[in-house]
């Protein structure tokens, strides 16, 4: 028996996305960062006695469409509840959410790995609920209490407990964000809290023949993909340093919640052995439940696209892109659009995908926009991609052109004329060119006919010669090709 | 002029016979002489409500267009939302409370054109059947004024009763519109739950709180039917007119049901005193005599209503009232150490026994291990009642029974037992928990010139023909007519 310790990393997500509705979920407010505290208000998201919701039906539908995306089982009949808590960031001590009957539950999501290799991770659920306000902690014997947030539209997505490193985690929250972003649901920057994971994670170690799981901790406010998949990392050699140390496991202790030091890179401990708490949910009477009829979820559906993860691996099997490439061109919805229009208009995929991720998206990153708001042409990216495959102009060129093209706005056959880059592949010319380089250099004709180890860098040197006088603009397969047929 | 029903009141007003002034000023007067022996109201807005009667005047000289209530000095129950005074609902934690927008309701009368005298007393947040447990103060019944009122309107219909208004808003959760206005021999209704919206309505249980008019006559009520019933979109429980269309009651209340069938439940209702059965005897005789059939029903699940009542609302309330907690507004201790105190000792200093009695009641029975015993099985039961009342209006048009089991008890006779005082509630919580709508009307007087009601029960939205029912029983009678004589 080997005394070797193995162990297998075991996380699963509770992740709350911010839906970017015009109004909050109950109320008329509108959902908007960064605004004075507690101008974003009125009655109805502050709790006032006497109030009541009204679902957002919008909230309701973007809510559907990200459940459709993780192809979730979408239910007919859902219904909200309440959660009871009290906390003052909450006004009126309960969260109105969905308990027993979800509005969806039971799908997947497909992650992206290393490779071009992708993993299934399940979904347990996705429902909606409100948000709560922000409690402030200045100095002094008080605190403050911002409600602009209260009652934005909340997707809480549970995943299965089916990753395994922190990389897969952050591989989920990356593709997830790409995810609800293509189908405009929500902005979902973590920096902003728009997008928030809480990862639940522990180790089934394997130690002289015997399986032992550690207690699972919770990680809470991590505020961007880096902190998720370092806090995971860190956590998994805590707990088995732990393990070895103290041999604590899920059946000796509890549940703990830990907090993740961004400076310290480092989670602490926040709640030990925490009991479940009651929240007393029950039905929500001043709601009726929501009944969602086939021609709504078929009008729902209709807003779905194409996925980032189905068009990278389809940009990596139709267009022969390399799944780098496929994964830049994807990140964005606005990037992929661009790319495809350009597929469209004919320009072939991978001297288009060149051009993107060589000049465009360089440019589109130093100016902090995206690339179809840079006043580029799909039609003009793929013309100059045409003229490249047709060697009109080399591929340096063709950036050159690129560059030229972003700042005038012209057409790639104009800007390669004014920039005087069109290649000469017409081989009378050309072959005149070759006879007076020829002439001028015998001794190099010389090298290349003997053959043997000169011939190679000889004829390099001729070829030289011709883009020399042409100032580069010969198809350099034209010249070798008439130099091979003078030279043979 | 005192008199006068308000409908006659609002002809006459209309007509330019008697000015809005005028009839303000003679209930203010009666408000001065009289308020002191009743307490009706928490507050009066004298000021306010002369110069909107001065306005109405005002418009009605020049011929210019007014409301269905114009002129009309009203009065609504203090759980009623008002940007003008508090909204206090009887309770110490809202002592100070300013609403900041208008109940739905009061935008409507206010729209109608009605003087709001004052806002009434009530049990603190409508707990309650006597009004004794108002946070505020004590309010006595107008025929006699060792008596109470009855609750949780009761300052309502004393104030109604006392001629302190010509009608008045009261809410009833479990018969809290219909056993004041029996205890103080006027007309209470309680509509169908989602025909009158609760916006603006503090809530007490949900599900089962419903805003009705308490008056003088029943062409009174459906007047003011007129101006409160409707959708609001404010309000998700208020239906759809669509699905049920709401009326002009007051068109056709004087015409009778032609072939009326009405049924009476012998064994439920044999639980009153023998005069309030005698009544009912009486009651039932006259229709007879107009030509009704009268059959005798079994409605088997009555017996639970109370059990299913007190777990259903109390659990609601213990969530509705969750948000009255020295946060945000309302009362907040000033003992409190930390944030966990500012909860609870501003809770514990400002609900009163009642309220805290039955916010424990709903915590518990909400509570994980005992939510399927009670609040399941309570659910269950209202079920079980809404099949007795669909069973029973397959038979019949309307059910008679009595509103109470006693006419108005003595201040002090029940307060220290709760569970007699939530028996009192026993003929009036089923419409509650069916959401089918009732009527008390006056059907005569005790041994002690106590006067004793007539409950009228119809199927969900018909109130059109439910006051048309009644009409054909007060047009017999001039019960109605009767007054108390109060001076202070
Ligand atoms: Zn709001």
């Amino acid at each position: 028996m080997s005394n070797e310790v193995q162990y297998k990393v075991v996380v699963g997500l509770e992740i709350h996305v911010q839906l970017c509705t015009r109004s909050k979920m109950f109320c008329g407010c509108a959902v908007k960062f960064g605004q004075p505290p507690n101008s974003r208000v009125c009655p109805v998201c502050l709790g006032m006695p006497g109030v009541l919701p009204v679902m957002n039906k919008q909230a309701f539908e973007y809510a559907v469409l990200v459940a459709l995306a993780l192809n979730c089982e979408i239910a007919d009949f859902t219904k909200w509840d309440r959660k009871s808590y009290y906390y003052p960031d909450l006004p009126k001590n309960y969260q109105i959410s969905q308990y027993d009957l979800p509005l969806s539950t039971n799908g997947f999501i497909e992650i992206p790995l290393e490779q071009g290799r992708t993993k299934r991770v399940g979904i347990i659920r996705a429902h909606l609920e409100e948000d709560a306000g922000k409690n402030l902690h200045p100095a002094g014997n008080f605190s403050q209490v911002d409600l602009n947030r209260t009652g934005t539209p909340l997707l809480e997505i549970v995943t299965e407990p089916d990753m395994n490193s922190g990389a897969e985690v952050r591989a989920l929250a990356v593709e997830l964000q790409r995810m609800v972003r293509y189908l405009s649901v929500s902005e979902a920057d973590m920096q902003k809290g728009q997008m928030r994971f809480e990862p639940n994670i522990n180790l089934v170690i394997t130690k002289d023949g015997a399986e032992y799981k550690t207690p699972i901790a919770e990680i809470k406010n991590l505020n961007s993909f880096r902190a998720l998949e370092r806090s995971i990392d860190y956590e998994i050699q805590r707990q088995l340093d732990e393990f070895l140390e103290t041999g604590k496991t899920m059946d000796t202790a509890g549940k703990s919640t830990r907090g993740w030091d961004d400076d310290r890179e480092a989670t602490f401990l926040q709640r030990e052995k925490e009991e479940a708490p009651d929240y007393r949910y029950f039905p929500e009477p001043d709601l009726v439940p929501v009944e969602l009829t086939k021609e709504w979820l078929d009008d729902i559906r209709a807003h779905l696209c194409e996925l980032p993860i189905t068009k990278q691996m389809r940009y990596v099997n139709e267009y022969k892109l390399s799944d780098y490439d496929a994964g830049v061109l994807t990140a964005e919805r606005s990037t992929a659009e661009f790319f495809e229009q350009a597929i469209d208009a004919g320009g072939e995929p991978k001297r288009v995908c060149n051009l993107l991720t060589q000049v465009g998206l360089k440019l589109a990153n130093e100016k902090g926009c995206g690339l179809a708001e840079l006043g580029l042409a799909p039609e003009n990216v793929a013309e100059l991609a045409k003229m490249i495959a047709v060697g009109q102009v080399s591929a340096t060129a063709g950036n050159t052109i690129m560059q030229e093209m972003l700042k005038t706005g012209k057409s790639p056959q104009l800007m390669a004329e004014e920039l005087d880059l069109v290649q000469k592949s017409d081989a009378c010319e050309l072959e005149t060119i070759v006879d007076q380089v020829l002439t001028e250099n015998t001794k190099a004709v010389d090298d290349v006919k003997s053959g043997g180890k000169k011939s190679k860098k000889a004829l390099g040197f001729l070829l030289g010669q011709v883009m020399q006088k042409t100032k580069g603009r010969a198809n350099p397969k034209v010249v070798s090709g008439i130099l091979a047929k003078k030279l043979g | 002029m005192e008199n006068l029903s308000a409908k006659e009141l609002r002809d006459k007003i209309a007509a330019g016979r008697i000015s809005s002034v005028e009839a303000t000023e003679e209930i203010f007067k009666n408000i001065d002489e009289r308020e002191t022996a009743i307490g009706a109201y928490i507050n009066t807005y004298r000021d306010r409500a002369l110069e909107k009667a001065a306005e109405v005047d005002k418009r009605i000289a020049a011929g210019k267009p007014v409301g269905e209530l114009a002129g009309v000095p009203v009065a609504i129950k203090d759980n009623m939302c008002t940007v003008f005074g508090p909204t206090t609902c009887a309770s110490k934690i809202l002592e100070n409370f300013h609403a900041p927008y208008n109940a739905t309701f009061v935008e409507k009368l206010l729209s109608a054109d009605a003087v709001i005298v004052g806002k009434t007393n009530m049990d603190e947040f409508a707990m309650g059947s006597s009004t004794e447990n108002s946070g505020l103060k004590q309010t006595v019944n107008p025929w006699d004024r060792s008596r109470v009122p009855g609750g949780s309107s009761g300052g309502s219909a004393a104030a109604v009763a006392g001629g302190l208004c010509f009608a008045a808003l009261g809410s009833d959760t479990g018969g809290s519109i219909r056993q004041p206005a029996s205890f103080c021999g006027v007309v209470g209704l309680k509509p169908t739950y989602g025909r009158v919206s609760r916006f603006g309505l503090v809530a007490y249980g949900s599900s089962l709180d419903q805003i009705g008019p308490i008056t003088h006559t029943v062409a009174d009520s459906a007047l003011m039917m007129n101006v409160i019933a409707g959708h609001d979109p404010a309000d998700s429980t208020s239906v759809d007119e669509v699905v049920a269309p709401v009326c002009d009651y007051l068109e056709k209340v004087d015409e009778p049901i032609d072939k009326l069938k009405i049924a009476i439940v012998p064994e439920f209702s044999a639980g009153a005193d023998q005069q309030v059965q005698k009544a009912l005897t009486d009651a039932v005789d006259i229709y007879r005599g107009l030509g009704a059939e009268v059959i005798e029903i079994n409605m088997p699940h009555l017996d639970y209503a109370i059990a299913a009542y007190y777990v259903i609302a109390t659990a609601e309330a213990s969530s509705n009232l969750a948000r009255y907690d020295g946060v945000h507004y309302g009362h907040r201790s000033e003992n409190a150490a930390d944030y966990i105190e500012v909860y609870s000792k501003s809770r514990a200093e400002a609900f009163g026994k009642e309220v805290k009695r039955r916010i424990m009641l709903g915590t518990y029975t909400l509570s994980s291990g005992y939510y399927d015993a009670y609040y399941l099985k309570a659910l269950k039961v209202r079920n079980l009642i809404r099949g007795d009342f669909t069973n029973a209006f397959e038979k019949c048009e309307a059910i008679l029974m009595p509103v109470s089991p006693t006419t108005a008890f003595k201040i002090g006779e029940k307060i220290n037992d709760p569970l007699k005082m939530y028996l009192s509630d026993i003929y009036t919580i089923a419409a509650n928990l069916a959401g089918v709508p009732g009527i008390s009307i006056p059907c005569g007087f005790d041994e002690n010139d106590l006067p004793i009601g007539l409950q009228i029960l119809s199927p969900a939205f018909t109130e059109d023909k439910l006051l048309r029912i009644a009409r054909m029983y007060e047009k017999e009678n001039d019960w109605h007519t009767r007054k108390p004589t109060v001076t202070n």
